[in-house]
């Protein structure tokens, strides 16, 4: 029998375990996060900076980082764009248009594999997983090939349109399976009833299954606008025309050569592309976390 | 309204045959519950009646015209199912008025029917709230709400009832029985409960393994089972089953059950002997018809003696009470036998007790093929 005293040697055991398993796991979760925290940090510290720093602390504080905002983007003394802003409609045409079209394919796709029945449906799905770990730029030349038969390299605009196309057709393998998995989890029953009342198939997908897996499209939407936002090696490859370039594409260049680069004005620079992305994520993050979809019976 | 009729209807799932060679007729206005284990192919048939399934074979008609080829929307049929179904992103007038959309009828009158239907149901007060936010019974009536609003010519229902508790189940069985006897509309039932199919259905139509064993009103389902599966599908506790043959010493006819005789008069025997495959037979009854004593009745001789009531000693098992009455378990030979008592005869357990065997009562089966024979 534990007497009294005992119990109490056994509690004070027990809090002093769990408060050291505390400290270890705290720390596992924070170490990894201290580089990461200390590149955003001087980020943001040195955007607004008048000298550049080697720290997080911020010194003689500043908004001209910002000028580009207002004229043209200098490198090294000289111009290097004549203004920001096309740099940026180009990037949001580039992540919009690939979140349209990647939405518009893997929604069907997803549906299609979810529900039908059809030959080659297995060894689809497996592919998918096998071609998505191939690295991109493998593609790179034959896709270069390709554009320039069909005639759409350096054609400015087209170009665009065809990275565009290019970084859909990339990304909606993986989605679809994503999207999958949303379908899945949306009961037949929900279906059949929609069948019953009056829906064609169509219709059922629409008014009935594509509501429901609302999270879903917005974790792929997401994904698609950052990966567009992001990319840099297709328009690297292809996009010859500056008229069309991408802020990804401005950043490297701004960064080419030590001696003309501008911390300030790069960090500036960095702090405003980061900016969406920061914001899509703050906005739709709750989708993001509940990847799955509740409260269908009560 | 609409007579349904299935024709050598089958439906199979790669090697698995759900639905095998069904032929049912479904009269205008009846209510026809099929009813059987879970996968016994009752929902796939249903779902073969509402267009959503196609048949492997045979065919579905609707007033006598093949209806196969009809996609599901153009059946006018209602159905609720046993999640209910309910589309969870829409509000509860939404949900009713769904199928009204779909028809495109004018804004005014949607909201007039869907009133209509909702106070019918009593869920008037509830058309702003999700689905969500109602309790189970409330769901069920917003989906019986959905299907009623568009005024079908056939009801369909999978297994409404059982998601719901005990006792609003009882509520729900009598209010949806009412409901269809009043708008008269043609309806078929699934569940896996015989007292539900017992108690609100016309006609019940008894599955097993995709197969039809038995279709007939619910007393002539519990007086004359066809077969042992029926026998035993049907009522509550199940009727017990006992191994005999049948005998004959001295020109008289028994049924051997090994501990001990039962006297038959000849015309039984003959029809045994006509309609049975071999000599062993199994004997059914049902717990409500055997009856308890404590001593031997004055109509009753002991068993082996020629008598309409033949009665057994034995010796009691377990009680379980139920408050009217109280289920008797005892064994004869190795085989459990339960027995309903009424709350008059009340024994403890090692007592000595009669079973009164009827032989109006018994039921007699083949073996081998499990038909009545009797």
């Amino acid at each position: 029998m534990i007497t009294a005293e005992g119990y109490r040697k056994l509690i004070w055991k027990a809090k002093i375990k769990w408060l050291i398993g505390n400290i270890i796991v705290y720390s596992i979760v924070c170490i990894p996060l201290v580089p990461i925290i200390l590149m955003y940090g001087w980020l943001i510290a040195q955007a607004f900076s008048g000298v550049c720093i080697s720290s997080l602390i911020p010194q003689k504080l500043t908004l001209k980082n910002f000028y580009f905002l207002t004229g043209p983007i200098y490198w090294g003394g000289t111009p290097l764009y004549k203004s920001y802003w096309p740099l940026v409609r180009n990037t949001l045409l580039l992540a919009l248009g690939t979140t349209g079209l990647v939405v518009a394919i893997t929604s069907l796709a997803g549906y299609a594999i979810s529900r039908f029945e059809f030959k080659g449906r297995d060894p689809l799905l497996k592919s998918v997983v096998v071609v998505h770990s191939i690295p991109g730029v493998l593609f790179l030349i034959a896709l270069m090939y390709i554009l320039n038969t069909i005639g759409l390299y350096g054609k400015g605009f087209l170009t665009l349109l065809s990275v565009i196309i290019i970084k859909a057709g990339l990304e909606s393998p993986m989605y679809t399976w994503m999207l999958k998995g949303f379908f899945d989890s949306v009961p037949w029953e929900l279906e059949w009833a929609a069948l019953v009342d009056g829906c064609s198939r169509f219709t059922a997908w629409r008014k009935v299954v594509m509501p429901l897996i609302f999270p879903g499209i917005a974790a792929v939407s997401i994904f698609a606008f950052l990966s567009g936002w992001g990319e840099y090696l297709l328009v690297l490859t292809y996009i010859t025309d500056r008229k069309w370039y991408t802020l990804s594409l401005a950043l490297s260049e701004l960064t080419y050569q030590f001696k003309h680069v501008d911390y300030g004005m790069l960090a500036a620079f960095s702090l405003l592309y980061l900016l969406p992305a920061m914001i899509f994520f703050l906005l739709t993050q709750k989708y993001l976390m509940t990847m799955r979809i509740v409260a269908y019976k009560g | 309204m609409v007579k349904v009729k299935l024709e050598h209807l089958t439906k199979r799932f790669g090697k698995v045959v759900a639905v095998n060679d069904l032929n049912l007729e479904i009269k205008d206005g009846e209510f026809m519950a099929l009813l059987g284990p879970s996968g016994c192919g009752k929902t796939t048939t249903m779902l073969m009646i509402a267009g959503i399934y196609k048949p492997t074979k045979g065919h579905v008609y609707f007033n006598d015209v093949c209806v196969d080829d009809l996609p599901p929307k153009d059946r006018n049929v209602g159905m609720v199912f046993q999640s209910y179904a309910l589309y969870p992103h829409m509000k509860v007038f939404d949900n009713i008025a769904f199928p009204l959309k779909l028809k495109k009828l004018p804004k005014d009158e949607i909201r007039e029917k869907v009133k209509k239907v909702a106070d019918f149901l009593e869920i008037g007060h509830l058309l702003d709230r999700k689905p969500a936010q109602l309790s189970g019974g409330q769901m069920q009536r917003v989906a019986l709400a959905r299907a009623l609003v568009k005024e079908p010519d056939i009801f369909l229902m999978d297994e409404p009832l059982s998601n719901l508790d005990a006792k609003l189940r009882v509520v729900m069985r009598a209010e949806i029985k009412r409901l269809q006897k009043r708008l008269g509309i043609t309806t078929i039932y699934v569940t896996h409960d015989q007292v539900e199919a017992m108690t609100m259905a016309d006609r019940i139509a008894v599955l097993r393994e995709g197969v039809l064993q038995q279709c007939a009103v619910p007393d002539e389902l519990y007086l004359k089972p066809r077969n042992m599966f029926v026998g035993g599908f049907i009522g509550s506790p199940p009727m017990n089953f006992l191994d005999c043959s049948l005998v004959e010493e001295n020109h008289e006819h028994y049924l051997d059950l090994g501990v001990f005789k039962l006297w038959i008069p000849p015309d039984i025997a003959d029809l045994i002997m006509k309609n049975a495959s071999g000599s062993e037979l199994v004997l059914g009854i049902r717990p409500e018809d055997l009856k308890v004593t404590l001593t031997l009745p004055p109509e009753a001789k002991e068993a082996g003696q020629k008598s309409k009531v033949q009665a057994i000693r034995s010796e009691i098992y377990v009680l379980e009470p139920l408050g009217k009455d109280v289920i008797i378990n005892t064994k004869l030979g190795d085989t459990l036998v339960k027995v309903v008592a009424p709350p008059t005869i009340r024994p403890s357990v090692g007592e000595t007790i009669w079973l009164n065997f009827d032989l109006d009562k018994m039921h007699v089966f083949d073996k081998k093929t499990e038909l009545a024979v009797v």
